[in-house]
């Protein structure tokens, strides 16, 4: 019984890493109808880059985070403006093609930076800390990333409900050209949608890089897991893209009991039985 | 002052206006007919940015502004009312006048304002724009533009498909932004309204002007003729 409680609380927390993985996808999906293959990458490289600023400033990978955040939101920022913009609005298939390239580019600048060894993010006695409940053991580290993986989606979803920003994007995921008529600057706005996707990926990366070790090419699976998170949770929807997230989280934990080599074999089994029951997703809406 | 100057537009290689030249004075009320296609949406499309043209086609003040981002042509003061209201959905009705408020200039329209003038709008106001009925839906639509605060509202076929007394609902709340001092070009199906609301007239014709004057003294046959091509 305790392990089983242990495997679905396991699964629950690596969920809510899946699940902000997903977050950035989601959002430029919805508000831009954009899918970004380098999604993956973007989190690999979120990753290398907490290492190269742990190791030069000598800090941890959160402290890393104060560096790490500001600067994969510039690269977000400058990354839209001059390339990924010229494709929004022309169909799914440019910006797949761009974002295919975009993914090879990195995948191969890493590989030429880092070397293809795998690394991992040391976070020292915080990776140690556990407490005991009831004889159910729970790590410090994977309860402190499903509570920062909690709080992001609480304040993105009050963000888009409540906000100035929020309004402005869910206007333009209505109606791009309206939304310029009322005066929405969507070049702008996009470039800073793509900035925040990739500080939240920035956060998601440090937490993945604790977690697990990862080399230049592990980026593809991050991003199919990503979009099975997104896709799970039905489109266009925050908490959706959550519950998605922990939905795989938890059926890759309990593959892996089964098999320890099953882990991703089960949660994408998962995925394609819940495509078939529902294919508009678990909280999508049957049309827009 | 707004005006185009020889003004050419272009949907890819299909050319929709044609050395096209037009004028709204500030506080004028001039009215745009034309048959379907003949160019009256691409035109007010063209002036406030969403259709790209050259820079000195389009003129404010003597100032060249064509073919800027709407935004631009916001700020200015130059406001679009799109055909078919084209509300956001995923917005309540007043998020949609929030958000265009926020963008637009300031003035004597504000969201309390048209709130209070209009109380069906408050009472709905936290309702799904797209959940109200098309003579409030347009309402609303105006409503967006003229929060914006605009010296030159364009009004894109702001009765089409309303029952007539929604038609003069919206006519009415187009009446005090006239008396307020703004200046209005109307695209309208219906002629004889056109005429009577407006000061000036121009009758548009696969993309030229082929008659224009004063809409008092306007010939109800040489109109006709100008819409119909005959």
């Amino acid at each position: 019984m305790e392990t089983l409680i242990e495997t679905l609380l396991g699964g629950l927390m690596l969920g809510a890493l899946y699940a902000l993985f997903g977050l950035g996808l989601s959002l430029s999906l919805g508000v831009m109808k954009m899918i970004n293959i380098a999604h993956g990458d973007l989190i690999v490289l979120g990753a290398y880059l907490c290492s190269t600023v742990m190791q030069l400033a000598g800090v941890g990978p959160f402290v890393s985070l104060i560096a790490v955040v500001p600067m994969m939101f510039v690269f977000g920022y400058v990354l839209q403006r001059v390339l990924l913009n010229r494709v929004v609005g022309k169909g799914t298939l440019s910006s797949l093609l761009l974002t295919f390239g975009v993914s090879i580019v990195l995948q191969n600048v890493l590989q030429e930076i880092f070397t293809a060894d795998t690394r991992s993010l040391q976070a020292g006695d915080l990776a140690l800390h556990g407490f005991d409940i009831a004889g159910v053991s729970v790590g410090l580290l994977p309860l402190l990333s499903t509570l920062i993986s909690v709080l992001i989606f609480a304040g993105t979803s009050w963000l888009i409900g409540h906000s100035h920003l929020g309004r402005q994007a869910r206007a333009i995921a209505d109606d791009p050209g309206t939304a310029r008529l009322v005066g929405v600057n969507d070049r702008n706005f996009f470039a800073l949608v793509t900035g925040f996707v990739l500080a939240v990926i920035a956060l998601a990366a440090v937490m993945y890089g604790i977690r697990t070790p990862f080399s230049p090419t592990a980026g593809p699976e991050r991003l199919l897991y990503s979009f099975e998170a997104v896709v799970l949770g039905g489109l266009g929807n925050v908490w959706g893209t959550f519950i998605g997230g922990l939905i795989i989280g938890v059926a890759q934990l309990f593959g892996t009991k089964i098999s320890s080599g099953l882990g991703p074999f089960f949660g994408h089994l998962v995925f394609l039985i819940a495509l078939l029951a529902r294919p508009q997703g678990l909280l999508g809406r049957t049309q827009r | 002052m707004l005006r185009t100057d020889r003004l050419d537009a272009y949907y890819g290689l299909f050319q929709a206006l044609f050395d096209l030249t037009f004028q709204v004075a500030p506080g004028e009320t001039v009215a745009l007919i034309g048959s379907n296609g003949a160019g009256k949406s691409t035109l007010l499309r063209s002036i406030v940015g969403s259709v790209r043209v050259r820079h000195d086609g389009v003129l404010l003040d003597d100032k060249a502004v064509g073919g800027e981002p709407e935004r631009k042509q916001l700020g200015r003061g130059i406001a679009l009312v799109p055909e078919g209201r084209r509300l956001f959905p995923s917005l309540t009705v007043r998020e949609n006048l929030q958000l265009a408020a926020r963008n637009g200039r300031q003035g004597p329209w504000s969201i309390d304002r048209l709130m209070r003038e209009f109380p069906v709008m408050e009472a709905f106001q936290h309702r799904p724009a797209t959940a109200l009925s098309g003579g409030q839906q347009q309402l609303v639509a105006l409503s967006r533009a003229l929060v914006c605060n605009p010296s030159y509202l364009l009004c894109d076929e702001i009765s089409l498909g309303l029952s007539p007394v929604a038609v003069n609902e919206v006519y009415d709340l187009l009446g005090r932004a006239r008396s307020d001092g703004l200046a209005v070009v109307l695209v309208e199906q219906n002629v004889k309204r056109a005429l009577a609301e407006s000061d000036r007239y121009y009758c548009i014709q696969k993309g030229r002007v082929v008659l224009h004057g004063s809409s008092e003294t306007a010939d109800q046959a040489q109109v006709a003729q100008a819409y119909f091509g005959i």
